[in-house]
């Protein structure tokens, strides 16, 4: 199968899961709810519109565009391959995923990040409250502005942002920028398609206060 | 010497506890303190009215079908009694293995935990129920397509509302990689799912999951037993294919004491408020077009299953219970629990990585006191038992399958079970609540 273009309707899921590789377009999804999820080939998939819940939700091997804009928990627990929209993501984007790359070019919601367990996110603009909450692993990005409470409870996830922050959440702060993570960022940028220079980023991650309990460290 | 009933001799060391450390206290099992249960029901048995089955003779069947309602393979299990969640990293990789052999020898389900599926867990579970939590530790789409069910879990019932812990001390190696996680932190598990806030949401996350396995899997949604009446009803709202409660005597491994003796309600009391909501949307024992319902917390005879199912279940789930059965508080073991500070019957230290009988460890030394296969034979005798004792009460009542208990045929030796189970008075006709 070289390509192909379905209309986003039930049983897309289950078409989708007998290929083992090829391009798909698909057409009118019109807001429904997970499109193109639990892929688990090298398949190119093309979204032609809006996306509801967690479309190419568990993601595995294949790159996925959506020409539109995603609804809430875009990517979630993706395990690799990549998902790429080019629109704006609602909450919880990439939630808990544990590979792949994410990139939103436009602005992403609340709980973007939250839970990542070895994710790279890339936003293009900014992103809402409570991002990176309890972030395991990966790297978050923020081309923008970064909303309340960043990279709460955060563990070893490396974000970088190169706008504001409103607040940085329970145990998370500011750290230097070394080498490696000016390489490690203008490599992230360049895979989403990027140029800005790393220096105009501010990298955060774990005060590593909370990692034993203890009388005294309770938020 | 009077001893206080308010200051007693527990109050005065808990106090003495918290003086001398400034942390509140963690503890594994489940609610201590005494509460109205299945102890307070009897059944009726066979009489004037009612014609008995003869002793072990007669038919008497105990097989349930789970998950029928949306799913393409549901569940059909030989007994109704199955093996709650528990997690590796709570437990050692031999328990794990050890419950999935005793399941499978009996013909019914074990349970994943939070930090996802071992191979020796799979291997060894002829049926395997994979739990999808907040926290999404090891959460795998290889593993979902893997398991057998999918038990999405909103809460514990020695917990509700309380997310998890796993202690420093267990997270070893491999339980980190499992877990994304640096090795011998204390590892917190979320208590609010990352994607998702209330029934709404519910409803499309079901969704999601039925499409990525292709809608073969039944969903289970698992609360903690609070306010159950109305947790039930909206789980079956949001596609809920099985509905599990579970009491405040459940059991846990790692939970502040302060949580486990105070939140939450006691299994006879949520019981009866599922069973309402299932039977007011018309889905209660309605075949495999129905919803399932399965009750844990505190069962711990065939009696207390006997009981849970002429009550409404149609399923038991067993987690402390099993792990008595492989081993745990052990008498054999009396000497290193002395050492510990504890004593066989009393060891609950289940958060700290140290347990005797290798069951809630990741101590290579002592979990490899546990060998699976003897484990799994244990417990597998032990569901044995379970299961002919509520044949054996099913029969006396003129039953002849588990499942065709009903509350006509208990009563209540107290008043506040009466009305919790909302079943009379013995000797009268009293549901306080219900009947003047």
């Amino acid at each position: 199968m070289d390509s192909m273009t379905i209309v986003m309707d039930k049983g897309v899921n289950r078409t989708l899961h007998r290929l083992d590789a090829g391009s798909v377009t698909i057409t009118e999804p019109n807001g429904k709810h997970s499109v193109a999820v639990g892929l688990n080939a090298p398949l190119q998939v093309s979204i032609e519109g809006h996306c509801g819940y967690y479309a190419a939700g568990m993601n595995q091997l294949a790159d996925v565009v959506i020409n539109g804009n995603a609804g809430v928990g875009v990517a979630e627990n993706m395990m690799s391959g990549s998902v790429r929209v080019n629109g704006n993501a609602s909450q919880s984007a990439g939630a808990t995923a544990h590979g792949g790359l994410l990139v939103i070019t436009g602005d992403a919601a609340a709980r973007c990040g939250i839970s990542m367990k070895g994710v790279d996110i890339v936003v293009g603009g900014s992103i809402g409250h409570m991002s990176a909450f309890m972030a395991q692993a990966g790297r978050l990005v923020v081309r923008g502005d970064a909303g309340e409470a960043l990279g709460d409870s955060i563990y070893e996830a490396r974000l970088y942002v190169r706008g504001k922050v409103a607040s940085l959440g329970a145990d998370c702060i500011a750290k230097d920028m070394r080498d490696e993570h000016h390489a490690e960022l203008r490599s992230l940028l360049a895979k989403a398609g990027y140029d800005d220079d790393p220096a105009d980023y501010t990298r955060y991650g774990s005060a590593r206060q909370l990692y034993h309990f203890h009388a005294g460290n309770e938020y | 010497m009077r001893e206080s009933a308010t200051f007693d001799r527990n109050t005065i060391q808990a106090i003495q506890r918290a003086a001398a450390t400034g942390v509140y206290d963690i503890r594994g099992w489940g609610a201590k303190r005494a509460l109205p249960h299945f102890d307070d029901l009897l059944f009726l048995g066979a009489s004037m009215s009612r014609y008995p089955l003869e002793g072990y003779r007669e038919a008497c069947g105990t097989d349930v079908v789970l998950g029928g309602r949306n799913a393409s393979y549901p569940l059909y299990l030989d007994i109704p009694v199955t093996i709650a969640g528990m997690s590796f990293g709570a437990l050692s990789a031999q328990a794990k293995e050890a419950l999935g052999r005793g399941a499978s020898d009996v013909g019914t389900s074990t349970t994943t935990g939070d930090g996802g599926m071992t191979p020796e867990e799979r291997g060894q579970s002829k049926h395997l129920v994979y739990q999808y939590l907040p926290s999404r530790y090891g959460m795998n789409p290889d593993d979902l397509r893997r398991a057998d069910a999918i038990e999405i879990v909103l809460g514990q019932g020695a917990k509700p509302g309380g997310g998890g812990m796993l202690l420093g001390q267990k997270i070893s190696k491999r339980v980190a990689e499992m877990r994304t996680l640096p090795q011998g932190i204390d590892q917190r598990s979320a208590s609010r799912h990352p994607d998702w806030t209330g029934p709404d949401d519910l409803t499309i996350k079901i969704q999601e999951l039925r499409e990525i396995t292709d809608w073969e899997k039944p969903i289970y949604v698992k609360v903690g037993a609070s306010r159950t009446y109305y947790d039930v009803k909206l789980a079956v709202h949001a596609g809920a294919d099985v509905v599990v409660v579970d009491g405040m005597q459940g059991g846990t491994a790692a939970t502040q004491e302060v949580f486990i003796e105070n939140v939450g309600i006691p299994t006879l009391a949520a019981l009866p408020q599922a069973v309402q909501a299932l039977q007011e949307l018309g889905v209660h024992r309605q075949g495999a077009k129905g919803v399932q319902l399965i009750v844990s917390g505190g069962i711990r005879t065939g009696a207390d299953v006997a009981k849970a199912l002429a009550l409404g279940a149609d399923a038991v789930a067993i987690g402390t219970a099993a792990l008595i059965a492989l081993g745990d508080n052990d008498p054999r073991y009396a000497a290193d629990y002395e050492a510990l500070g504890s004593a066989a019957g009393f060891y609950d230290d289940f958060q700290d990585g140290r347990d005797p009988a290798g069951i809630t460890t990741q101590d290579p030394v002592l979990a490899a006191r546990l060998d699976p296969v003897e484990g799994g034979r244990r417990l597998a005798n032990y569901l044995r038992v379970l299961t002919m004792e509520a044949q054996t009460i099913a029969r006396a009542c003129g039953k002849s399958h588990v499942t065709h208990l009903e509350p006509e045929d208990l009563v209540a030796v107290t008043i506040e079970a009466a009305a919790m189970a909302r079943v009379p008075l013995a000797g009268t006709d009293w549901i306080p609540g219900s009947t003047r």
